[in-house]
């Protein structure tokens, strides 16, 4: 197995204050890790650096063998797909040539594809479940809606790592598990990092994951192995355990 | 056949027609095929070129609207309302007022390249589209500032009235070499922002994902913000300043051909022409002793349009 992504010591810093501080993980083809902490732990950036979005102060990123930040943005968008945080329909286009602009790498332009283009674009659509939206206006759909219109960007990228900002925040939970069930999916022929709040569904689709805090990874592995109580308190500051139900794992907090 | 390229050809039906009224219509009606030295006068040497002229202001002003507009995910942004038409008035102003006419479009090209340049950088990270327009608000009342500066300490008071005229903005007497002038900025803009349109496309995610995609979001700047200040500054150099074509002609379009901000740009330089071109006609026969300007009268149908696309949004809580 190759890695896709591999990390060694990277530190962050913006305004002249640490964000990332010396995180190291590898992520190989067929794997699915997840960056886990409470809000301004540090994963947004992370991802950012990771994928040579945001400059490093210290350690390095590979992403396929290559340093990200010295890849031209086309070599680094045929590699890695990333999905911001909020992610942005600033004109009002056609879910589907929304979904399209995820071929841009590839030379297409939205509204003229090739076979190949439009294959792609397709089976993203499919793969979230809009067929039947494709051709409406992105702010004619629910909030939902255009969360899986924005995945669907990144899937028709058709890259080998999806990197991921909190690809279920604001879903029901149908909806969260579907985008599990996509990354899973994409996890068979490529690599997912993404980050979330969602403590169980990391534990439940993650092979590693990173909980971190203020920067720091505090715990990394295995979800059971990495989600001890000492560490999810120490993470998020209140009680927390992973807890075996039937054949799911689910996270519990208590105050 | 694309919604961009049926509304395209409508709009290529609109200015031919536009044009060929504007060769009949004026204060003299006159029979455009007549064969008297007068109507030959008349029409091919007055009319025509202050058409074309008309055509190529409106087109530059169109299409650098709806680039910028592109660039900084806003549809409130125009030369005009940004500031780049002032500053092209201040170049041209300067180089006129202190001699050197010659120089007045390279000026007003260079200025209204610098204000495109402030412009892009102080409103690249502008939270919607109403900030944007009050930092081109700043920059507008600066430029008027130092406009009225250099009229101040010209050393040639005589030419004040003239200069003043000229910053209201018209096509009135231009000759074929303005028609030259104003569509070699035109062409030269409209092959920079040609480069640039695979990058408007990809701004329609957002700074952040476009550039996730591929996008060269550096290149692209670079490029709209010449070629804008060609088109602008080409545009102003042979009319003055004449305001809010750039954001009427891409309102107008996007009902048509939609909203993707590269399918947008030769239809909106297609419709500003036309606009132009049928305002000049509308100047030209309205009933008044001494001609309205026709950026004066692009202003006073433009600011209110402006005021209440800008309502709109701000009502929706500044979505596109």
């Amino acid at each position: 197995m190759s890695a896709l992504l591999e990390l060694g010591a990277v530190s962050v810093s913006l305004g002249g204050r640490s964000v990332v501080a010396g995180a190291s993980f590898s992520l190989a083809s067929g794997q699915i890790v997840a960056l886990l902490g409470p809000n301004g732990a540090g994963k947004t950036t992370l991802i950012r650096a990771a994928l040579g979005l945001t400059p490093i102060d210290s350690g390095a990123s590979r992403l396929i063998g290559d340093d990200p930040s010295r890849l031209s943005p086309r070599e680094r968008a045929l590699r890695a797909a990333y999905l911001p945080q909020r992610p942005q329909a600033i004109w009002p286009v056609s879910v589907e040539n929304l979904v399209a602009l995820g071929r841009f790498a590839h030379g297409a332009a939205p509204d003229r594809l090739s076979p190949r283009d439009q294959a792609a674009v397709d089976v993203a659509i499919d793969a979230c479940a809009l067929t039947s939206l494709r051709a409406r206006s992105m702010n004619e759909i629910s909030g939902g809606e255009k969360a899986r219109a924005h995945l669907a960007r990144a899937l028709a990228q058709q890259a080998p790592l999806l990197a991921l900002d909190e690809p279920t925040a604001g879903l029901d939970p149908a909806q969260a598990l579907a985008v599990a069930a996509i990354l899973r999916k994409h996890a068979e022929q490529g690599g997912v990092l993404f980050s979330t709040h969602d403590v169980t569904l990391a534990a439940n689709c993650a092979d590693q994951v990173l909980l971190m805090r203020e920067g720091k990874v505090i715990a990394q592995g295995a979800p059971r192995e990495a989600l001890t109580s000492v560490a999810l308190r120490e993470a998020y500051g209140v009680s927390g355990s992973i807890e075996q139900i039937g054949g799911t794992l689910t996270a519990i907090f208590r105050a | 056949m694309s919604a961009s390229l049926r509304t395209s050809l409508a709009l290529i039906a609109l200015s031919i027609a536009a044009l060929a009224a504007a060769l009949w219509l004026g204060p003299v009606a006159v029979d455009p095929f007549a064969n008297d030295a007068a109507t030959r006068t008349i029409v091919w040497d007055i009319r025509l070129p202050r058409a074309l002229t008309a055509w190529i202001v409106g087109a530059a002003l169109g299409l650098a609207g709806a680039a910028l507009q592109g660039l900084l995910r806003n549809p409130l942004a125009d030369a005009g309302v940004l500031g780049l038409s002032g500053f092209a008035a201040l170049g041209a102003v300067i180089a006129f007022a202190f001699g050197f006419a010659m120089l007045a479009p390279l000026m007003a090209i260079a200025f209204a390249a610098a204000a495109a340049l402030i412009v892009t950088m102080l409103g690249w990270r502008a939270r919607g589209p109403a900030s944007l327009a009050l930092i081109g608000v700043g920059l507008s009342s600066f430029a008027g500032g130092l406009i009225a500066l250099a009229l101040n300490l010209a050393p040639n008071p005589g030419a004040l009235a003239d200069l003043v005229n000229w910053t209201l903005g018209s096509v009135e007497g231009r000759s074929m070499n303005d028609v030259m002038l104003a569509g070699a900025c035109l062409v030269l803009g409209a092959i920079l922002i040609a480069f640039a349109a695979r990058g408007l496309q990809a701004l329609t995610l957002g700074e952040e994902a476009a550039a996730a995609i591929g996008a060269n979001l550096s290149n692209t700047g670079t490029l709209v913000i010449l070629g804008a200040a060609a088109c602008t500054g080409g545009a102003t150099a042979v009319a003055g300043v004449i305001g809010f074509v750039g954001i009427a002609a891409p309102h107008l379009v996007r009902a048509l051909a939609g909203h993707d901000p590269a399918r947008l740009l030769w239809p909106s330089a297609l419709a500003g022409g036309a606009l132009l071109v049928c305002a000049d006609i509308a100047v030209r026969l309205l009933p008044t002793d001494s001609e309205l300007k026709l950026g004066v009268a692009a202003a006073l149908i433009g600011g209110p349009v402006f005021a209440l696309i800008a309502a709109r949004l701000a009502a929706r809580g500044g979505d596109a």
